[in-house]
């Protein structure tokens, strides 16, 4: 059966409300929620930053030379400092919600909320380590 | 003006199941379901213990019937009975098959706990929230059926009728305030109980008894109206119910001295909360409600209760059982005593007194949920059909409103085959009348002077004092003299809203009026009811007293008070005898 | 008696065409909660004041309410917490309002059938046979999403809800789940065509507000990410493996 009311004669005279633009400045977990969707404008920002690397490699040597030039400058080391900030605070974000999405068994017991984020860290730091012992 | 083949006004459980039983029985029939709130949000929602019926291979139809019949202290129709404990376990089990998540066992089979006057464990349960699922579970299963047209927030004022048959009622629109007619062939009453009569309960705002006093105005007699249950454990100040299950699990009553006071109430004898045995069944806490709450004013007498801010308490406790059982069996308790008295019944027992819980009396209905007149039927709590007597065990009533929701909906369904529709022009003229009639007395009206607030806590307060767990002649004509003067200034009622959306004053107003009409009824049926029966207890006349009472009470509306009128009771194989309990 | 004073919203489409707020003074009673003064100011202040409720146990979900910007169960809110006031006491967001503190629910009780929260199986059992069987673990594998009392807090915290209505939202989603998860439900393939639709799960950008303040611990967020996960794989499902369905 459908809910929906049948007026017959007479409608309500409803009160809507717009959404503000600036809705979330109110309230921390709506703030958390704007920097951790705008953080990824950082992600996104790296990603553009690998494919120049990319092209300039193909350019040749001088191309590449100078890229990297560039990326010792004052200006891109601090623009890198900060990116990496957001880039740690859009993942730790979105480790502390995998378990949300994850719901794991192990047996008849359901895995731990701590374990699963544990998990995600884990490997975090496995792969880090791991791309470190490549680079360094 | 919308017409139908069947109205059913109430979306609570009653409702909700006598709606599923029409659209499967007869997909044919369109069914208008009316009701004041959205019906998820009908009391039945607030059940928490369970509900009742034969499953286990120990258990036996018979034993679910005597323990029924003895419970209501022989005043139940044993037809009747017999009916509702056979059909019990399929309803239970359809409602499992609905999606119903009940409590299982290990090896997956439905689990059932003990309860209070019950002999064996039969009561099926969903922790401690079964109403809750049970209504949520019937509520979206309805969601499925095309021919179920929902009325929501749509308050009836007025049954209507014509050519001595009942076509229709009356409602206000409350969203926009506009008063319609909705005619069918058939009408079915599940209006749910009264319990705001009186001042402490565990009954939600919403239970005004409105179905009972549109019966009532038409002509239809209240039956067994004296009989109503206050609940042993409620909390105090604000009534939130501590569901029964929590003594049905293993809790005690102590009083001001930690004492186990029901022994000395001929309710049997303690057995320590560790001895394997405890709780033993129809004996100490897991007793009658009726007896119990008796047993709290005697305890209230000798000085041995603890005074409260909210009057006198006496302590439950369930401490013993230890957190991980109370958090498995009995989270909501924990939930309601941690919020609203602020104590954690994992370290401390929790203050609890006698509140108004459940009317066993209403709208006089056979087993098919028929009333006197044609085409209106009655189920759940606001019917009465009977199978609770004087006093209903706690968790029949869900199983009520399944079995005899199903019933009535499907005699409806016959009768609505049978009859031609609806007289539409003379509905339309009571329409209008109906209208006038709103707008004349409460919206339109000036020059009053009483206020709603102030009678309904008058009418209240008579209540509690003249038809309370004790009651006595001179106590009885106060409350009803008292009654009959809130009548009168009822007419002198002034409203400050006069808009028509979403008046909740109006509405107010016209509870409040259904509820005198409800209270007389029961301070009339118990003056007139000289003797000591279950629920009724008369200090004046302490005996039970088979030879003049064994008999309905019927309250006729007639002018200024009711008339009374008796009626046989059914008995078919368990003639009246002593109830017993922990002997 | 310390008083404390409400900050009320009021709407009344018959007198006016915007809003206003009206402020009462109400005892502070230790033990009441939001709905308590509210009842006090209708039977004793002013008898215009509209708004729902009932049970005053948190269980039949009719008295949800935004007090000072949150949205909270008003029979579950109690005074002291807001000492020393004003408390300002607001209809739910992101609803139409009809009146006062009532919102109009439509769009929600809509959005409930939608999801077809009932047992679907081929083959219904017949009542002769006997219940299902259920272990209580299988119970539990959807009972946290079975409590849901339909009050509708989630919809008014839910950014998503206020800026794309269409957004079928977390309560609604919940229940889908808790059908889908029932052993006994056979309508899984179903619902997937509401819920992974652009106005189903995929809406949802995980603010979390909707679990934060459910008062019943359903946690909605959850429910709604677990069946992204559930909707992707069966989408890959059905393009790597097509012979599988
Ligand atoms: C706190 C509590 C705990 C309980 N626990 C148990 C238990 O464990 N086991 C057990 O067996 N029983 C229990 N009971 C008793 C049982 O829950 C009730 O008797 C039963 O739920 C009543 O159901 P109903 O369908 O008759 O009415 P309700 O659920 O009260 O529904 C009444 C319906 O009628 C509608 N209505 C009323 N008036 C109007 C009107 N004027 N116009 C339109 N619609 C109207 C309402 O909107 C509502 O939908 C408990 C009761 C309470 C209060
Ligand atoms: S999910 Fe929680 S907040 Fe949302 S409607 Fe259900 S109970 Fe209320
Ligand atoms: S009044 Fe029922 S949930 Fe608050």
């Amino acid at each position: 059966m459908s809910h929906y009311p049948r007026y017959r004669q007479f409608y309500p005279k409803l009160y809507r409300k717009r959404m503000p633009i600036f809705w979330w400045v109110h309230k921390r977990a709506h703030i958390h929620f704007i920097a951790r969707e705008l953080t990824s404008v950082f992600v996104a920002l790296f990603a553009v930053e690998l494919v120049l690397l990319v092209r300039a490699l193909s350019e040749g040597p001088a191309a590449y030379a100078a890229f990297l030039d560039w990326l010792a400058s004052p200006l891109a080391l601090v623009l890198h400092a900060l990116a990496f900030a957001m880039l740690i605070f859009h993942s730790v974000t979105w480790f502390n919600l995998a378990p949300k999405a994850l719901v794991m068994r192990v047996g008849k017991t359901r895995v731990p909320a701590w374990a699963v984020a544990g998990a995600n860290y884990a490997a975090w730091v496995v792969v880090s380590a791991v791309l470190a012992w490549i680079i360094l | 003006m919308p017409a139908h083949d069947i109205v059913i006004v109430g979306g609570g459980g009653a409702g909700l199941r006598a709606a599923i039983a029409i659209a499967e029985a007869a997909p044919s029939l369109d069914v208008a379901l009316v009701s004041k709130v959205y019906p998820m949000r009908s009391h039945t929602v607030a059940a928490e213990g369970g509900a009742a019926a034969v499953i286990r291979d120990n258990d036996s139809l018979d034993h679910h019937a005597v323990d029924t019949i003895s419970g209501g202290d022989w005043l139940a129709d044993q037809a009747a009975v017999e009916v509702f404990v056979q059909e019990a376990p399929a309803e239970m089990i359809r409602l499992e098959h609905w999606g119903c998540p009940w409590s299982r066992e290990p090896d997956g089979r439905v689990a059932v706990r003990p309860f209070g006057g019950m002999k064996l464990e039969r009561t099926w349960f969903a922790a401690d929230k079964t109403g809750f699922h049970l209504l949520h579970t019937l509520f979206q299963t309805s969601l499925k059926y095309g021919n179920i047209t929902p009325y929501d927030e749509s308050f009836v004022t007025r049954l209507l009728v014509a050519d001595g048959r009942c076509q229709g009622v009356a409602t206000i629109e409350l969203q926009t305030g506009h008063v319609d007619v909705i005619a069918g062939r058939a009408v079915i009453l599940c209006t749910g109980g009264a319990g705001r009569v009186f001042p402490f309960t565990t009954n939600g705002a919403i239970k005004t008894g409105d179905g009972m006093a549109m019966a009532y105005r038409v002509g239809v007699p209240l039956k067994d109206m004296e009989f109503v249950q206050y609940h042993p454990t409620g909390l105090p100040g604000t009534g939130i119910l501590i569901t029964e299950a929590s003594r049905g699990e293993g809790g005690i009553l102590v009083n001001r001295d930690g004492y186990r006071y029901l022994q000395d109430y001929d309710l049997g004898t303690p057995l320590d909360v560790s001895d394997e045995r405890h709780p033993v069944k129809k004996s100490m806490e897991l007793g009658p409600r009726d007896r119990l709450s008796q047993a709290f004013v005697k305890e209230q007498q000798k000085g041995r209760t603890i005074p409260g801010p909210y009057g006198d308490v006496v302590h439950l406790d369930i401490r013993h059982l230890g957190q991980a059982r109370i958090d498995k069996k009995l989270p909501f308790v924990r939930e309601l005593a941690t919020k609203y008295v602020n104590i954690d019944p994992v370290y401390e027992p929790i203050p609890v007194r006698p509140v108004l819980h459940y009317f066993m009396g209403g709208i006089d209905t056979d087993v098919e949920g028929a009333t006197v007149l044609p085409g209106l039927y009655a189920a759940g709590e606001c019917a009465c059909v009977n199978i609770n007597g004087a006093n209903r065990l706690g968790s029949n009533s869900l199983t009520e409103l399944l079995v005899f929701g199903a019933r009535a909906g499907k005699a409806a369904a016959a009768f609505a085959r049978e009859h031609p529709p609806p007289d539409l022009a003379q509905l339309d003229k009571q329409g209008v009348e109906e209208q006038h009639r709103l707008a004349r007395r409460f919206i339109q009206k000036t020059g009053g002077h009483e206020r709603i607030a102030g009678l309904r806590q008058e009418m209240r307060d008579a209540m509690e004092s003249g038809a309370g767990i004790y009651r006595t002649e001179a106590g009885l004509q106060a409350a009803c003299d008292a009654l009959a003067a809130l009548r009168e200034r009822f007419a002198d009622l002034q409203l400050d809203d006069r808009s028509l959306t979403f008046n909740t004053e109006l509405t107010a107003a016209l509870e409040l009026d259904f509820m005198l009409d409800v209270a007389e009824a029961i301070a009339h049926s118990a003056l007139a009811r000289r003797e000591s029966r279950g629920s009724h207890q008369r200090e004046d006349h302490p005996e039970r007293d088979d030879d003049a009472y064994l008999k309905h009470t019927l309250a006729f509306c007639n002018g200024a008070m009711p008339r009374i009128d008796y009626q046989e009771v059914s008995i078919t194989r368990w003639p009246p005898a002593e109830r017993v309990y922990g002997r | 008696m310390e008083k404390i004073a409400l900050e009320v919203f009021r709407y009344r489409p018959e007198e006016e065409q915007t809003p206003t707020f009206q402020t009462y003074e109400v005892p502070l009673h230790k033990d009441w909660v939001i709905l308590d003064a509210l009842n006090y100011v209708k039977d004793e202040l002013d008898g215009t004041l509209s708004f729902r409720h009932s049970c005053r146990m948190g269980v039949c979900g009719s008295c949800g309410m935004m007090v000072n910007g949150d949205a909270v169960l008003s029979c579950a809110a109690f005074l002291t917490d807001y000492r020393p006031g004003p408390i300002r006491v607001e209809p739910l967001a992101n609803f139409p309002v009809l009146r006062d503190l009532v919102i109009e629910m439509n769009d929600f009780m809509a959005k409930l059938n939608r999801v077809m929260p009932w047992v679907v199986r081929e083959q219904e059992k017949p009542v002769e046979e006997g219940e299902y069987l259920q272990t209580p673990e299988e119970l539990m594998d959807y009972k946290p999403y079975a409590m849901c009392i339909n009050c509708m807090l989630c919809y008014a915290a839910c950014p998503v809800y206020g800026l794309e209505p269409e957004f079928i939202g977390p309560a609604a989603i919940a229940l889908a789940q808790r059908y889908n998860l029932d052993n006994r439900d056979e309508g899984n393939a179903a619902r997937m065509e509401i819920l992974s639709t652009d106005e189903g799960v995929w809406q949802c950008t995980l603010v979390g507000e909707c679990s934060t303040v459910c008062p019943k611990a359903v946690d909605p967020a959850g429910a709604i990410q677990r069946y992204k996960v559930a909707s992707t794989t069966a989408w890959w499902k059905s393009k790597l493996l097509p012979w599988s369905r």
